[in-house]
Formats: C-alpha cells, structure tokens, sequence
C-alpha cells in the first residue's frame, strides 16, 4: 500500500516534469535549439508570481494570467531580439548564450529576492486531501495541478495539430529553410515559438511554486528533470513528454520510498536505462 | 517594349569565395514560359534561391513587376507573387498532404488556387490527401510540392528540377499540368537538364554553363549543335 501511494504520487509528479519538458521541448523542436537557462526560467516565473500575488497582494488568478502574459512577451521580444541572432547552423552559440542568461538571471534574483528558500502557500488548498485508506491519499493541491499539466499539454497538442500556426511550427521543424518560400517569416514564427514556450515555462512556474521551496539556484535542477522527461518520453511527441515526465515521477518516489537519499539517484537511473534500453526515447517521432 | 514580369541584370552569387553566377542578365514576360538548362553546377538552382532571396542578394538588380525586390526577405519575395518549386520536393515530412498544400497558402494571396483546384490538377492526390506527404510515389510528392506552391496564387512559378527521378510516363502528366498551369495565365521558369522537355515546353531557352549565360533564344531558332556546345562548352564537330 505505501507503495501504491509512492506510485500516485509519483504520477502526480510527472505531470509537473512533463510541463518543465513542454518548454525545453518545443524550443527544440521548432528551431532546435538547446536552452539552457530553461529551469531558470522557470525559477524566474516561481518569483514572479511570488511578486505579484504574495508581495503585492494580487488576486491569485489575476496574478497567474499576468505571469502568463509577461512571460510571452519576454519569450517573443527576447528571442526576436536576442536568441534569433545567434540561431545557425552551429549549435554552440546559442548553448553559449543562453548559459550566459542562467547566470545572470541566477544573480538578479539573488540580488533583489536574497538566497532565503521561498514558497507561494495555498492555504487550505494544501491540507485537503483525497483519502482512500489510511495509507493511500492523493493531495488536492497535487491533483489539480496534475490536471492542470494534463490541460496545458492538450492545448499544445491541439495548437500543433488543428491551427494554422501549429502546422507551421511543425513545417518550420520539419524544414525551417524552406519555410519562407510558403510566406513564413522565420524570425517571427521562431518569437511565436518561444512565446507558446514561455507560457508553458510561465504555468510551470507558477505550479513550482506553489508546490516546492524553491531559491535563485533551483533553475539547473529543473533543467535536468525537464532534459530527462524529454529524452525517455521521446523527442518531439507531446504525450510521450508526458510519459516521460511520469516516468521519472514515479522513479523519484518510489526511489525516496527506500531511502529519502535514493530520490534523484533513482530518477536519474530510471534516465540512464531508458537511454540504454530505448535509445530514441520511449516514443520517438515516427515519420513517414 | 513592354516591361517584363521579372528581370534581373548582371545577377552574381557566391558561396564564400566561390563565385556560382557571373553576370546573368535574364527576364521573363508576362505569360512566358522560359526554360533555363544546363549541366549540373551550371548554377541553375543558386539562380533560382538568388531570386527569391533563399541565397543572399542584397544591392544586386533584380525587378518584379517593375520593383526593385533584391534585398527583401523570402518571405516577402514570395508575399510578391513569385513561388519556387525546390529542387528535390522538400515536403515537410510531419504534416499530411493537404496540410503540405494549405502551407503554401500561408502568404495570404487570392486567387483561383485552392485546395480544390489543385486536387482538379492532380486527382491523383484526392485520395491521399490525409497521407503524410513523404508516404506517396515520386511523382504524387511531386505534384504535391508543385500544389503547395500553386497556393499561394503566385504571377510567376519557378520549377526547379521537376522531372528528376521521375518515370517518363510521370514526366509527362506532371509537364501536362505545368501546361495547364501557363495557361491559366501563370509566369514560369522551368529549370531543366532533359533539353527535350524544356524544348517542348518553352517560349525561350537560356542555357547557363559555368554560371555564365552560354546561350538564349526561342527553340525553333537553335539548333541541337548549338545547344550542345552551349550545354558542355565543346565544340561537339570537333570532338567527334
């Protein structure tokens, strides 16, 4: 029984990392492109929240629909103006550049929010709970934000595959050079892609900090788990994301149900035998 | 003289220090079809990504209806009315065969291609349309590559190298459809190295050799001779 709810909650998990992979993934995959400062992003967001809804003492929806919206804005003009000019054939300026971004984003919010562990509570939200028997219970808080993943995802998935901008996305994946031959603009389609990304990054935030302490350094961390929900789910397949993400929910649960030290240990040997065993992630993209 | 639809004057492309084209002077008028040929690094296809700015053009010469578009993004190039057909198809590979063809409607030109006129050009394609584009014969991802461009209701098409790898039979339904297309009152470049097609097709032929115009003219006015020797750059009478 403990089991069972080491797995649940490990489910539950999941669904957080699969939005911590959305991001980093559809980046990736539009312009393929590796962004490192991702987790710190997504630390960003957590502090940003923590800003408008604790400090300023926004109506909480209010302030999440304002993270959303400050987040896309900054994805679009920062990769318009900034990552779009070191995008090319080579790899390694982009990685460069965004690794710069970490830092600085690191030390601006060790600066203006100090080193202190913070956390954005949710009152009553965090005590009620779901009991099944007196080992088995599912927290409120974990299930709506599970749902809450689940919705993000489906969004995404339908944009990809019922929108005129989510085929383009996909044809600027496929063929990004042809792309301006069908009338695309490659620089506003790439801001377009990194918007949608960052307001996954933005939720992803939100639901950070509502459910974790979390610091100015807690960006890279995020980074990994949302690298390896990406790598075992599969690249560029939405629900193999979230697949992903659960898999290394449930890893990291079931690891810390053994021993509280055995949670990332395990997470990351769940990451290394998928690699071993499945190279191309669970569910690889198939085409043609 | 009536002002051609496109022009270009003293076109030059490099690749680094390599220089591709040297000087071509070329124009196509309104309801032409032109057939460019030539062997293989002639620098027919950099001619083509030179003029609808997939390789860059800035400060050289190029008019479109009168316009001077050298220096614009492709994309804008392409919002202009000219469409490029790319040398070896180049479908997206995630997106299914109408998705391919609603693409190339992405500029927002009007005009009398829809879905359903290019399904009316290539039937062929009706019962694909839910395929992914890469799941079809050559020739369907050909006609399909030459829809997505149709799309986007373009003055002038460009076809770079539609009939390579195809089936004689298909060569000939796809020229059929290029037909019909010209004679919907579309512009078009075809770019060629079957000298027949491009004879039978054309109003006027310029070969390119080396990056240089080795040759121009209509078809009844050249001979095999010349056009050999304008193809290779030897002179096939002494050589044989």
């Amino acid at each position: 029984m403990v089991w069972l709810n080491a797995l649940l909650q490990g489910v539950l998990l999941g669904g957080l990392y699969a939005l911590f992979a959305a991001g980093l993934s559809l980046m990736f995959g539009v312009m393929r492109f590796v962004n490192i400062a991702h987790g710190d992003f997504i630390v960003f967001a957590a502090y940003l929240l923590m800003s408008t809804v604790v400090m300023a003492g926004m109506n909480p929806f209010i302030g999440i629909g304002l993270v959303v919206v400050i987040m896309g804005i900054a994805g679009y003009l920062g990769q318009r103006f900034v990552l779009n000019r070191v995008l090319g054939k080579d790899i390694l300026p982009p990685i460069l550049v965004t690794f710069g971004m970490s830092i600085i984003l690191q030390n601006a919010l060790l600066e203006i929010f100090s080193a202190d562990s913070r956390r954005v509570q949710t009152g009553w939200l965090e005590t009620v709970s779901i009991q099944f028997n007196d080992v088995v219970a599912i927290g409120l808080l974990p299930l709506l934000m599970f749902v809450a993943a689940l919705a993000i995802l489906g969004v995404l998935q339908w944009i990809f595959y019922h929108t005129a901008l989510g085929r383009l996305l996909r044809a600027t994946s496929d063929d990004a050079e042809i792309v301006p031959l069908m009338g695309g603009n490659n620089a506003h389609i790439f801001g377009l892609a990194t918007m949608l990304a960052s307001g996954v990054v933005a939720i992803a935030g939100v639901l950070l900090a509502m459910k974790t302490n979390f610091d100015p350094t807690a960006g890279p961390s995020r980074l990994l788990f949302a690298f390896e929900a990406v790598i075992i789910g599969g690249l560029g397949s939405i629900w193999g994301t979230l697949a992903g993400g659960i898999v290394l929910g449930v890893a990291q649960t079931l690891g810390a149900q053994i021993d509280s030290g055995y949670q990332m240990l395990a997470g990351h040997i769940a990451f290394l035998a998928v690699l071993v065993l499945r190279p191309k992630g669970l569910f690889p993209r198939t085409i043609g | 003289m009536k002002q051609p639809l496109l022009e270009t004057r003293g076109l030059t492309a490099f690749y680094g220090d390599f220089q591709a084209l040297f000087g071509i002077d070329f124009s196509v008028g309104e309801g032409e079809t032109v057939a460019v040929i030539g062997s293989n690094g002639a620098g027919k296809s950099t001619f083509l990504r030179t003029i609808t700015a997939l390789h860059a053009n800035g400060g050289q010469d190029i008019r479109f209806v009168g316009e001077q578009i050298a220096g614009m993004g492709a994309d804008l190039v392409h919002k202009r009315g000219i469409a490029l057909v790319p040398e070896g198809r180049r479908l997206f590979a995630s997106l299914s065969v109408e998705e391919n063809l609603l693409i190339g409607a992405s500029g927002g030109r009007a005009g009398p291609w829809t879905l359903d006129a290019v399904y009316g050009l290539f039937p062929d394609l009706t019962t694909k349309r839910r395929n992914p584009g890469t799941a079809l014969s050559g020739g369907q991802q050909q006609m399909v590559a030459i829809g997505r461009s149709l799309m986007s209701n373009p003055k002038l098409l460009l076809c770079d190298e539609i009939s390579l790898g195809l089936a004689p039979k298909i060569i000939k339904d796809i020229y059929a459809a290029v037909c019909q297309i010209r004679d919907l009152g579309t512009s078009i470049v075809v770019v060629e190295q079957d000298i027949g097609q491009a004879m039978a097709v054309a109003d006027r032929i310029y070969c390119f050799q080396e990056g240089h115009v080795s040759l121009t003219g209509t078809p009844q006015s050249l001979t095999r001779a010349d056009i050999a020797k304008a193809y290779f750059g030897i002179d096939q009478e002494e050589t044989v």
